[in-house]
């Protein structure tokens, strides 16, 4: 079996299981978030049922319009807070957290081997850490609360072997945006997509989460990467759960796969998802001269310090070009503290950029940031949908923090590696 | 279990902010939320689908965001049920769970025109075209999730499944 059938494996109280199979799976942590929890509290209330089934594996997270910008999204809050003091559940409320699928990992609620349902598509997120992880809707959230358990089809999987060594400026990022590029925005719908090989291994925490959080824009079910000691080292001091042996969580060498892919990243470039889907994906090289009002670095994929650290580096003496505003946002707290300890939040500021607290903030449209027609932004976040980031007649480009940073100072969406030749 | 109603046509990958834009999601009343359903792609679909619509699309219907917003937005504003090609998981889930009928269909795109009278029968597993006279076969949905439909949602399904143990 591969990772992912082993773990549904044990949560199903199986001995096997295979794709297709319908399994009815117990649940180790569920997430809502301030957009979604709502709902799903409604739903809760309507089921009759006075508790859920583990106030210890219900996590509430108030991270997409915060701090409330409207009050209709002060009224979203209070009912959040509410459920989270009426359960006694675990709330990260604002300034106590940041985004869920950057909170969730660093405060310990994801463990190798674990299955996690979130109300957010990108929960597969987790699966960087070995976890099986997948989106889930409000009221399916709800159901959760009241029994512990989900129904889920066990998914295909294709296997994403990589290997080579990243140019300096090229990122995990660039990798994913490659890869459904090449897939296609429907190209893995309800399968697994696990990621495996030399690059992986070599890949910080941070890189699988991009990859994994990824995954939901080609439609897959989970993203997955086996745990290892870079997973055992980022967990450590963050809980104090045993973890299972990770030698359980291997995929075996005759586990079956609907299609195997084999990347080199040695030559991978910089690559550049185009309006207005996130498979319309190119090289930055080939992108020619395309102008930018807005550049945002942040998001539940790319506002890890890791990409703070890379967009600084690049920003780092030099000013964002005048009409482009530039939004920094790091993940959560703990991020924001660590680029602040960093001088990070210094270089940002000094070249011009506003760095915000942490939120989703422009990557839904929800508030910060939003554009007006006409207008482009290159972003580093997940989506580049008609709409998503404001007005349904701007234009959003997806790109690593390294492009985002360069476009900042060259006012056109740029490939980092040219900044590189002119500092030559 | 059976819908009938004029086909409104979209395209492949049909997200959730085109469905409804994040903007609308601090609305909690459903019947806001179908005013402004389908917003991103045609501004005039609630004012088309009140007369209860069946909505045909391509591939990979509702990716993006896990909004359960989107299909609520859309059940709100007339449409009875969706067919597609195929649908992202999550959409697929959460009609379902909010009793919105949605029924994957291989060539759904090809063999219906926008405007076609439209009826589909979900324990039989047909799509029957009553403007081409044509009749299309789909695989039926399983028995657990024809039982949350005829519940009208998941919610009120599993109060039911409750109450019996």
């Amino acid at each position: 079996m591969n990772i992912t059938e082993k773990i549904l494996t044990k949560a199903s109280g199986k001995n096997k299981v295979h794709p297709g199979e319908i399994v009815d799976a117990n649940v180790d942590m569920v997430m809502i978030h301030d957009l979604t929890g709502p709902l799903a509290v409604e739903a809760f209330k309507k089921i009759g049922i006075k508790n859920v089934w583990d106030n210890k594996k219900v996590i509430v997270i108030l991270d997409h319009q915060v701090p409330a910008e409207s009050v209709k999204a002060a009224e979203l809050h209070k009912i959040m807070r509410n459920f989270a003091k009426g359960q006694q559940l675990r709330l990260y409320d604002v300034g106590k957290g940041g985004i869920c699928h950057q909170v969730m990992p660093e405060k310990g609620h994801v463990l190798p081997g674990t299955v996690i349902v979130g109300a957010d598509s990108h929960t597969c997120t987790y699966g960087a850490f070995g976890a099986f992880a997948t989106g889930i809707g409000s009221t399916e959230a709800a159901a959760v609360f009241a029994t512990g358990k989900i129904w889920l089809k066990v998914p295909e999987a294709i296997k994403v072997n990589v290997e080579g060594n990243f140019h300096k400026y090229v990122t995990p990022k660039d990798l994913v945006l490659s890869i459904i590029g090449k897939l296609g925005a429907g190209g893995a719908i309800y399968k697994s997509a696990e990621f495996t090989g030399p690059a992986i291994r070599a890949m910080s925490m941070a890189g699988r989460m991009t990859l994994c959080n990824m995954t939901v824009e080609m439609g897959a079910k989970n993203g997955i990467v086996e745990p290892d000691e870079i997973t055992r080292k980022f967990l450590e001091g963050r809980t104090t759960e045993a973890l299972v042996p990770f030698e359980s969580l291997k995929s075996d060498a005759d586990a079956s796969y609907e299609k195997v892919i084999d990347i080199d990243v040695t030559d991978l470039e910089p690559q550049i998802a185009y309006p207005s889907s996130v498979d319309n994906v190119k090289p930055a090289s080939k992108i020619g001269n395309v102008q930018v009002e807005q550049a945002f670095i942040g998001s539940c994929t790319n506002g890890r310090i890791e990409d703070l650290r890379l967009a600084a580096q690049i920003l780092k003496g030099k000013m964002v070009k005048d009409g482009v505003r530039t939004l920094v946002i790091p993940a959560s707290q703990e991020v924001y503290m660590q680029a602040l300890r960093e001088g990070l939040i210094e270089n940002f500021t000094d070249a011009g950029a506003l760095v915000c607290g942490s939120t989703c903030g422009p990557c839904l449209g929800g508030h910060i940031g939003l554009l007006a027609s006409g207008e482009t932004c290159v972003s580093t976040s997940n989506r580049n949908f008609i709409g998503r980031m404001g007005s349904t007649e701007a234009s959003v480009y997806l790109a690593s923090p390294a492009t985002v940073a360069a476009s900042a100072i060259t006012g056109r969406i740029t490939d980092p590696r040219e900044l590189e030749v002119s500092k030559a | 279990m059976k819908v009938s109603g004029n086909a409104i046509k979209f395209g492949a990958n049909v997200d959730t902010d085109v469905i409804l834009p994040g903007k609308y999601l601090v609305l909690i009343d459903p019947k806001e939320l179908a005013k402004h359903a389908m917003e991103g792609l045609d501004p005039a679909f609630p004012e088309k689908a009140k007369k209860g619509v069946i909505v045909v699309g391509g591939k990979n219907f509702g990716c993006g965001s896990s909004r359960e917003q989107a299909p609520l937005a859309l059940k709100y504003s007339g449409v009875q049920c969706v067919l597609a090609g195929s649908f992202a998981r999550i959409f697929f889930r959460n009609a379902i769970n909010i009793g919105l009928p949605v029924i994957e269909c291989k060539g759904i795109s090809a063999a219906v025109d926008n405007g076609d009278d439209l009826t589909v029968d979900f324990e039989a597993g047909t799509i029957q075209n009553l403007s081409k006279r044509q009749s299309l076969q789909v695989a039926k949905l399983p028995p657990f999730i024809l039982e949350i439909l005829s519940d009208g949602g998941l919610i009120e399904n599993l109060r039911r499944r409750l109450n019996k143990e």
